[in-house]
């Protein structure tokens, strides 16, 4: 079995080191939905794959993910949204992990909004 | 419907967190000898009446104004009673609620368990301002988590989201999980 025991040798690695994640101003927030609908449709994955990726990357000094409850968008679930300071809101709906690692390398990383993933592309084809 | 009792789970406990629970307590007891599985969600947070006990296993109840239906917990109760399983909500406003679903394990309908230790690590790292005691037993094996444990080992400025601690947390649910019940198919 597994020890709690080893948490002690992880905190006398990282002191020192803490305290600099802190939230900052610029920080881009990720937001996914984890209400009943979503979570039906998906979304532990998706939120367990960015905030994965996010951390691998070292990217979480630059982007936080966190989840919310029930959008209101039920039937685009797992739905993710996406906060940069100063820009309009985006809305990525209908979402997998690999949909998820996409955004985040072309959009997060790379500036670009993955329209074709988005609330008004989905909205578009419907109607 | 969810797919999985470890969705359930996470739905379920997500509730107390909406209930502003400080401390929830979950308990997955699998018992192939009794033919049982069975899941309790029990939390500080602030209760229901009677009545919004009854209404909250109405699928068409909800407290949220997102939308008019709620299902969650409809949809536990429905899976854990129609493998022949019971399904209970104790509450007490003021004082937290208690749910408790039991499945039998080898009746066709049950969905499977899924990945348990996944919704937990995910309860644990994004709800950090609330105090989780898991336990998981198996016939007469078990292992526990409470990250009160864990804080204290921890200190109180290392978040869980640090990407060594959130590995350990998910290591430690997975190994033990594993070391618990052998690997079986649940």
């Amino acid at each position: 079995m597994k020890s709690l025991e080893e948490l002690r040798a992880i905190r006398a690695k990282m002191q020192g080191k803490v305290g600099v994640r802190a939230e900052n101003a610029d920080q881009i927030r990720v937001v996914v939905g984890m209400a009943t609908c979503g979570i039906a449709s998906g979304a532990r994955p998706v939120l367990t794959a960015l905030s994965n990726a996010v951390q691998e990357q070292n990217l979480s000094e630059k982007i936080c993910v966190t989840q919310t409850g029930c959008i209101g968008l039920c039937q685009y679930e797992p739905i993710v949204e996406v906060m940069e300071p100063g820009k309009e809101k985006v809305t990525y709906v209908k979402m997998t992990p690999d949909k998820a690692l996409e955004v985040l390398r072309l959009h997060l990383v790379g500036g670009q909004v993955v329209t074709k993933y988005t609330l008004s592309a989905a909205q578009n084809n419907t109607n | 419907m969810m797919p999985e009792i470890s969705l359930n789970i996470l739905d379920v406990a997500e509730n107390s967190v909406r209930a502003r629970a400080s401390l929830i307590e979950i308990t997955v007891s699998v018992q192939p000898k009794e033919d049982r599985l069975s899941v309790t969600i029990s939390d500080n947070g602030c209760g229901m009446t009677a009545d919004q006990v009854k209404r909250a296993q109405d699928p068409f109840f909800t407290t949220r104004t997102t939308r008019i239906v709620g299902l969650g917990l409809p949809f536990f109760k429905q899976a854990a009673e129609c493998t022949g399983g019971s399904f209970r909500i104790d509450s007490e406003k003021g004082k937290g609620t208690t749910v408790k679903a039991v499945f039998i394990l080898s009746h066709i309908d049950r969905m499977p368990l899924g990945d348990i230790s996944s919704t937990i690590h995910t309860l644990i790292v994004f709800n950090e301002q609330i105090d989780f005691k898991y336990i998981y037993e198996y016939d007469d094996k078990s292992f526990s988590l409470d990250t009160r444990e864990m804080r204290e080992m921890l200190g109180d400025e290392i978040s869980f989201m640090e990407p060594e601690v959130s590995l350990f947390i998910w290591e430690y649910l997975d190994n033990n999980k594993r070391e618990t019940d052998g690997g079986a198919e649940i």
